[in-house]
């Protein structure tokens, strides 16, 4: 098995990081490129981008962003929000992302999934799922659809999904620890790894997580004080989950 | 002419390949002329997109002889990812392809706990942890590294292939890219 992963995950519109990241060693927070070299560099093992935007002006901006993301960044990066069409899949990935995290689209039309995965491979598409109360939400998790989370899951790999998403829409923003049981069961429903998102609180939470699937989201816990990473990182370790080695940069 | 020609085989992403290349401080071109391959003196076979179509486009455009041609003429070679099992003699994917045939040994579906296979994970005897996304994988007697007791480096004469991708494997894989480069 590969080591556990640790994701930051950036909120982006119109080109600019949003949402707390508050650090004064930073030049400019709000510049998703300066942001994800200081990641990258502080031992993040990859990087999700969301456009939370995602209005046609905001897209072309997003390309601009991840083509200059991908020139600065050695490791990989996945990008959501707004991809709603093959087309959209592969202006973000000739742009330079490694993969497209596609979410309402997919419930919306399903075969999007096995398009994306057909032209650049199963690894490089992630289906991002909202759940709460035992089904999919939409809308950042406002609207309750009637599919099942589990159902959806085995369905979205079935069709070629490489990945899993899964916030739990009841943990998420509150750091109090990841779902669990929830994430459990939907990454014993299918054979393909599984993030889990919302409630990152912790040390102890983030490895409580990793003890139990592939690799975890995080935000505001890494937004806050973006220097903290390493010494995040080392504490996981401490609690006796193995991370990948990371040669501190003098 | 460029110190890397890197090969295009009409799928996708050579971004981040060409980033990398520039940040170990050489110089690069992306392109399908056989010319350019052949004469390169360095190469790297990138990885994206299937089996089936990355061949077909190599077949097409003539890359395919141009890389035969370098391998024959001692000239290196560096296969990521796909670019790996492109090398070798033929692959399971896409109900059986016909490849490169520059390294004995043949690809088949990864059977692992889950599949795809990504994230980070050492490669033994070299003692680093590199990036990897891939469903397909090696067996060859050209074997020089091992993950998860899985086959993740061949080399034959002047080629070299990797599983995992140098190229977003931190400064783990920029030391990588950066010895293998060190021959141009």
């Amino acid at each position: 098995m590969p080591l556990a992963r640790l994701i930051p995950c950036l909120d982006v519109a119109n080109g600019r990081v949003v949402k707390g990241v508050s650090f004064v060693g930073l030049r400019d927070v709000g510049d998703p490129v300066e942001l994800a070299a200081f990641y990258s560099a502080g031992g993040a093992d990859e990087l999700v981008f969301l456009d939370i935007a995602a209005t046609p002006e905001g897209s072309e901006t997003m390309t601009t962003v991840v083509a200059e993301v991908a020139d600065v960044l050695e490791i990989p990066f996945t990008v959501g929000g707004g991809v709603r069409s093959v087309r959209d899949a592969s202006r973000i990935i000739e742009s330079g992302a490694d993969r497209v995290s596609l979410n309402s689209a997919a419930l919306a039309d399903p075969t999007l999934i096995t398009a994306i995965a057909d032209r650049y491979g199963s690894q490089a598409v992630v289906v991002a799922i909202d759940a709460g109360e035992g089904v999919v939400h939409t809308h950042g998790g406002r609207v309750a659809t009637t599919t099942p989370t589990l159902a959806w899951a085995v369905e979205a790999a079935s069709r070629g999904a490489g990945e899993i998403l899964l916030t739990s829409i009841r943990q998420d923003g509150k750091r109090t620890g990841f779902d669990l049981e929830l994430t459990s069961s939907v990454r014993a429903s299918v054979s393909i790894p599984v993030i889990a998102s919302g409630g990152a609180g912790s040390a102890q939470h983030i490895a409580d997580a990793l003890r139990v699937t592939d690799a975890a989201l995080i935000a505001s816990i890494v937004h806050e004080n973006p220097s903290g990473l390493p010494g995040l990182r080392r504490e996981i370790e401490a609690l006796g989950v193995p991370l990948r080695p990371i040669k501190e940069r003098a | 002419m460029s110190d890397v020609v890197v090969v295009d085989y009409g799928a996708g992403n050579t971004r981040s390949v060409r980033a990398a290349i520039t940040h170990v401080g050489k110089s690069s071109e992306v392109t399908a002329d056989p010319g350019a391959i052949a004469s390169a003196p360095y190469v790297v076979l990138p990885g994206v997109g299937s089996a089936r179509t990355a061949m077909t486009h190599l077949n097409e455009t003539g890359a395919a002889t141009a890389l035969r041609e370098r391998f024959a003429a001692d000239a290196p070679t560096l296969g990521i990812c796909l670019g790996l099992q492109l090398a070798l003699e033929s692959s399971e994917e896409d109900g059986g392809v016909e490849c490169l045939g520059l390294v004995h040994g043949t690809v088949v579906r990864l059977e692992a706990e889950r599949v795809p296979r990504l994230g980070w994970a050492m490669v033994e005897p070299w003692g680093e942890a590199y990036y990897f996304a891939h469903s397909f994988v090696a067996q060859s007697p050209a074997t020089v590294a091992t993950s998860d007791g899985l086959s993740v480096a061949v080399r034959s004469g002047p080629f070299l292939g990797v599983q995992f991708h140098p190229e977003k494997s931190g400064d783990a894989g920029l030391e990588f890219l950066s010895q293998c480069l060190s021959l141009v």
